[in-house]
């Protein structure tokens, strides 16, 4: 029983009893009790969501534009190349979040040192506190030959400057790097959690059966860890997509080396504060709403992940 | 990301004491290779997560020179530590502990308009029924799955067109709407608290609101806190929302303002004015500017695990 996006609940709740009384009673109720947030929800979700849309498809006179905004954006000569770098981004940052978090999950969960274990799940976590602004500043520090604690180890793979170190093609790696950074710890603790679910009898069995430490691991656990590592893939995919602070500031930081343009909500920023083309802008807000909402809406309403009875 | 502040819950939430009693404890021979390797990777990871963290907090305490000459892992000086906060908050008049002053006043502003539009919502969405409840339930799950900056530069247009840009409200309004907080009550309620409390109370002629402030809203200490702390953590640390809404810089929340810090450093950008930083103050303030989340990390760690114990008993 996990209280979070599992099921299990519904069983704690006969919902579907007839109860005429409190169902003519919750019905006023309900709707008052949800009021406040109905309103949020649509002035911050809804509302913002159909004005992107209405951009996306009008012109700056406000004439119905068909799909020549998107067409338009995706001809810039940057739409392209930061379509590229986001997905390189992602691929690298997915491949290490699924190796590394469930790796150190499954070595995590074998230590017989239970206290160690759990401080060392927490001083994981710890770079969460620093997720934002704050990891790129740190990061920052940390790619520089000259002040990095790790400046022996920049030298050896021979970069001897910030210049080097942060040239054009490292970026994706060094994105996900720190996106691995701030978000891992959280992820591992969440596997570490799905692990304890997993009932002792079933590997109790398999290592009577002789299994070992491997095969527990690759014929039972990760296979029920694979609706987490779904969820955490399909989050971390969704969040991905919207990379904007890390190359902003890097930008920022580079010497010129990163453009404003590196990835897709930077270009859409730039259309609209820097080119005065809201349409464009929204044309790719709304490309990048469409993702997540599909990858969102599949995942609620074909995985049972959530409870949503 | 901020948006991954929401992976930590799952076992946050997850049954206190699940896997606990269990006697993993095992006696094992002699290390062989098939424990080296697990125990390297951990340490290996423990370095690349750790390092950073000591580094910040020890750079802190350096002049400039000491950062590049002096081992990366040494102590400075309380002094250098004195000097850095002196020109940290000399940089455009104390503008560091503005930008905090204005990160705080958002997130907590914030914090109280999620917490009284989103409690009674997931509980009315747990443990009552009304129409459009299912409807609304599956919208919030896939909203709070959708990450906060998608919506940034529509919002902006929205916020623009009411005249609203580089009001507080322009931030604050965006936070509060926070689904997530709104699904951690409903599936709080959902198996915490029994319906035959509430159908018992409701025969005792309490009305629904009676209900809820009476038996509910004492019993949602727990997950109000939970909330209270994703909600003040991913606020605190948004970034891209009022970059964008707020065009003045002491408007800006702290996260904000290292970025204008950064673009001071000579040493990262060498277009920086005669108002130079130097790179131990940019690290002073970065470490200011995350404390107040670590404090709440380091202190929720044991807060939030009693209280979801207290949850978790009442079934």
């Amino acid at each position: 029983m996990n209280l979070a996006p599992v099921t299990g609940s519904a069983s704690t709740r006969p919902r579907r009893a007839p109860r005429p009384i409190r169902a003519v009673r919750g019905l006023k109720a309900g709707h008052a009790f949800v009021a406040g947030y109905v309103v949020l929800l649509a002035a911050f979700g809804i509302v913002p969501s159909a004005y992107g849309i209405y951009f996306a498809f009008t012109n700056s006179a406000n004439y119905f534009a068909g799909l020549s905004n998107f067409t338009a954006a995706a001809r810039d000569f940057r739409y392209l190349p930061a379509v590229g770098h986001v997905a390189g981004y992602l691929v690298i940052w997915l491949v290490a979040l699924v190796v590394f978090v469930t790796a150190l999950a499954l070595v995590l969960h074998q230590l017989p040192a239970r206290r160690i274990g759990r401080l060392v799940r927490f001083l994981y976590y710890i770079p969460g506190a620093l997720a934002g602004a704050a990891s790129v500043m740190v990061w920052l520090f940390m790619l520089d030959p000259t002040v990095s604690p790790a400046s022996s180890f920049l030298r050896l793979l021979g970069y001897g400057t910030f210049g080097q170190v942060i040239e054009p093609g490292h970026l994706a790696v060094l994105f996900a790097m720190i996106a691995f950074w701030t978000g891992a710890g959280g992820w591992i603790v969440v596997m570490y959690g799905a692990l304890n679910n997993i009932p002792l009898d079933v590997i109790d069995a398999a290592r009577i059966d002789g299994a070992g430490r491997w095969q527990i691991a690759r014929r039972i656990q990760i296979p029920m860890l694979r609706k987490w590592i779904v969820y955490m893939v399909i989050l971390a995919f969704a969040t991905g997509t919207q990379l904007f602070v890390e190359p902003q500031l890097i930008s920022e930081a580079s010497l010129g080396v990163a453009g404003r343009d590196y990835s897709l909500n930077q270009l859409s920023y730039d259309f609209a504060f820097q080119n005065n083309n809201v349409n464009y802008a929204a044309a790719i807000s709304v490309e990048l709403l469409v993702v997540s909402l599909v990858v969102a809406a599949v995942f609620v309403t074909r995985s049972r992940f959530f409870d949503a009875d | 990301m901020p948006t991954d502040t929401a992976a930590p819950t799952v076992t946050r939430l997850a049954p206190p004491g699940a896997g606990r009693s269990r006697p993993r404890r095992r006696r094992r021979p002699a290390l062989a290779a098939g424990q080296i390797l697990p125990g390297l990777l951990l340490i290996v990871f423990l370095v690349f997560f750790v390092l950073p963290v000591i580094w910040l907090l020890l750079a802190a305490t350096k002049t400039d020179a000491q950062l590049v000459q002096d081992n990366p892992l040494s102590f400075g000086s309380w002094h250098a530590l004195r000097q850095n906060w002196d020109a940290l908050t000399g940089f455009q008049g104390d503008v560091i502990l503005l930008w905090l002053r204005n990160s705080a006043l958002y997130a907590f502003v914030a914090l109280a308009i999620t917490l009284v539009a989103g409690i009674p919502a997931g509980y009315a969405l747990a443990m009552t029924e009304f129409r459009g409840r299912r409807a609304l339930l599956v919208t919030t799950l896939v909203v709070m799955l959708m990450p906060t900056t998608t919506l940034v530069v529509p919002l902006f247009l929205e916020i623009n067109a009411v005249h609203l840009i580089g009001s507080l409200w322009s931030v604050v309004l965006p936070y509060s709407f926070y689904p997530f907080g709104v699904y951690l009550t409903y599936i709080y309620f959902s198996t915490a608290l029994p319906r035959d409390l509430l159908d018992a109370a409701r025969i005792d002629g309490c009305t629904e609101f009676e209900a809820f402030c009476r038996i509910a809203l004492p019993l949602a200490v727990p997950v109000i806190a939970l909330v209270g702390f994703f909600s003040f953590v991913a606020n605190w640390t948004n970034y891209f929302l009022p970059y964008v809404m707020l065009p003045e810089s002491n408007q800006y929340p702290v996260q904000v303002g290292l970025g204008l810090l950064l673009t001071d450093v000579p040493q990262f950008n060498p277009t920086a004015g005669t108002a130079a930083v130097l790179r131990p103050e940019l690290a002073l303030a970065t470490l200011v500017a995350i404390s107040p989340v670590l404090i709440v990390f380091l202190f929720a760690q044991r807060f939030l695990i009693s209280g979801l114990l207290a949850g978790a008993t009442k079934e």
